[in-house]
């Protein structure tokens, strides 16, 4: 297990974009984490990481929003409103999480069992011990 | 009289209508708003949301049979081509080709924002460009300047949440369940807008775009807080302290954009619409600043097929019809063609 320490949100999108940078053709990434948690600042650096420009806006209505201008295509997925993994058949699922791009799913335990084994799953946690900003990053092996 | 059958199948809503020369609804069918007994003729079987495909059909028939007419008696046929869910969106563009190409009508791709600005001539058939439009809804948040019908100038838009879906994650976070927007209107009624001070966006690209995902934050963090510090939450003042902080940001762009602006005529579009608070916010602050006001009744608010109708009417007089080669474009822009 690997595991990021942040104490801001700048530190937050720091290490998307830094993981965004080692992406490799069809890498999923499951991103767990509460509302609020930073998962939407993750995202954006994460975008950032493979070139994309321009906002990263939440897929949260349209479950999946497409990024074709970076250095692979990005597949920004948000299962937030899925009630039942079958629902996911109806977005074409499949097409993104086995194609060549990198897919980057919050909110992945709507659907769990759907997910590749060579998924990457991470998680963001608060820790109110520390500081009302602070941040942990873990990445699941 | 033109008349346009128009499907709408972008997100949630599977929906037909047939739209007489862009203003006058001649029928307007949306699926979650008809019985299911009626849909399919006394079967009814569970159907998940967003299952256009065994929907769209009888959704289209509707639409024809309250219209009094068949098929063959329609002028053209429009579908909406994006912004949206890309299987769900090539539910509709699959349908409307294969009907119009059967038929020997011509097809009209439909912009789905264009669609919601168009609902406002539908409502006010006196509306005419150039206007600013705030469109609200649980994907979009837009504020547009319309120059002329179908030129669009897009001043501001979210960086990150839509306003529709901060109300839904807020509302979730409270407990309240989903749909979150009614649910907020309803708490925020009992409560006090000034009880807690969340942040008004701040935002450090264009001076007109939209960010609510600090503000979900600051929600969020405050009921950490308080629970920390084992205090009391009054959600009814959260739900209303929250409603004001979106209403402020909204109202306060929208203003922004008007007195910068060569037209004071004002009008409201998409589901976040129904808000009444909103409504009223927007209308006093029009009021007092002595501008004009348009706002669609709430059932063109939402998403509906009559909508991409009107706009398709715009689109077919300019001659922009669209060839067999149409398909769905989930990442859309709105003065894209």
């Amino acid at each position: 297990m690997k595991v990021w320490e942040s104490f801001s949100e700048e530190e937050t999108y720091r290490i998307g974009k830094e993981l965004a940078q080692q992406a490799k053709p069809g890498d999923i990434i499951a991103l767990q984490g509460d509302l609020g948690v930073g998962k939407t600042v993750f995202a954006r650096g994460f975008a950032a990481g493979l070139g994309i420009e321009g906002p990263v806006a939440s897929p949260t209505f349209t479950f999946v929003i497409c990024y074709a201008q970076g250095r692979l295509p990005l597949y920004h997925f948000d299962l937030y409103r899925i009630a039942d993994p079958e629902e996911l058949d109806e977005i074409g699922y499949e097409e993104f999480f086995y194609g060549s791009g990198v897919c980057l799913v919050e909110w992945p335990e709507r659907a769990e069992e759907l997910f590749p084994a060579h998924t990457v799953w991470m998680r963001i946690e608060k820790d109110f011990a520390k500081d009302a900003a602070y941040r942990k990053i873990t990445m699941e092996d | 009289m033109k008349k346009i059958l128009a499907i709408e199948s972008s997100c949630d809503e599977t929906a037909a209508a047939v739209v007489a020369d862009g203003r006058s609804v001649l029928s307007n069918i949306i699926s979650s708003q008809i019985a299911r007994h009626k849909l399919f003729g006394g079967v009814v079987p569970e159907i998940a949301s967003r299952k256009h495909i065994e929907k769209i059909n009888q959704v289209v028939s509707a639409a024809l049979d309250e219209a009094g007419m068949t098929l063959t008696q329609v002028d053209a046929v429009a579908v909406t081509k994006g912004p949206g869910l890309v299987g769900a969106l090539l539910v509709g563009v699959s349908f409307a080709k294969a009907l119009a190409f059967a038929a020997g009508k011509p097809l009209i791709g439909v912009n789905h924002i264009e669609g919601h600005i168009a609902a406002n001539y539908i409502s006010n058939p006196r509306l005419e460009p150039p206007f600013l439009c705030l469109v609200v809804s649980g994907g979009h948040t837009h504020l547009v300047r319309v120059a002329d019908y179908g030129v669009y100038e897009v001043l501001g838009r979210t960086l990150d949440d839509a306003a529709g879906e901060a109300f839904d994650k807020v509302a979730r976070a409270i407990g309240l369940g989903y749909p979150g927007g009614p649910k907020i209107e309803a708490l925020a009624k009992l409560g006090n807008p000034k009880a807690i001070p969340f942040p008004r966006a701040k935002i450090s690209g264009s001076a007109l775009d939209f960010s609510f995902s600090g503000l979900k934050s600051a929600v969020l963090n405050y009921m950490n807080g308080a629970h920390m510090r084992k205090e009391r939450i009054v959600e009814a003042d959260l739900a209303a302290s929250f409603q004001q902080a979106v209403i402020d940001v909204l109202v306060g762009n929208l203003m922004k954009a008007a007195a910068e602006s060569d037209t004071k005529c004002i009008a409201l579009a998409g589901g976040v619409t129904a808000n009444q608070t909103l409504r009223t916010a927007v209308e006093q602050a029009c009021v007092s600043a002595g501008y004009t006001f348009y706002c669609p009744e709430p059932l063109l608010c939402t998403d509906n097929a009559a909508m991409i109708g009107a706009a398709a009417y715009t689109s077919w007089q300019k001659g922009q019809l669209s060839d067999w080669s149409l398909n769905a474009d989930p990442a859309l822009q709105l003065g894209a063609i």
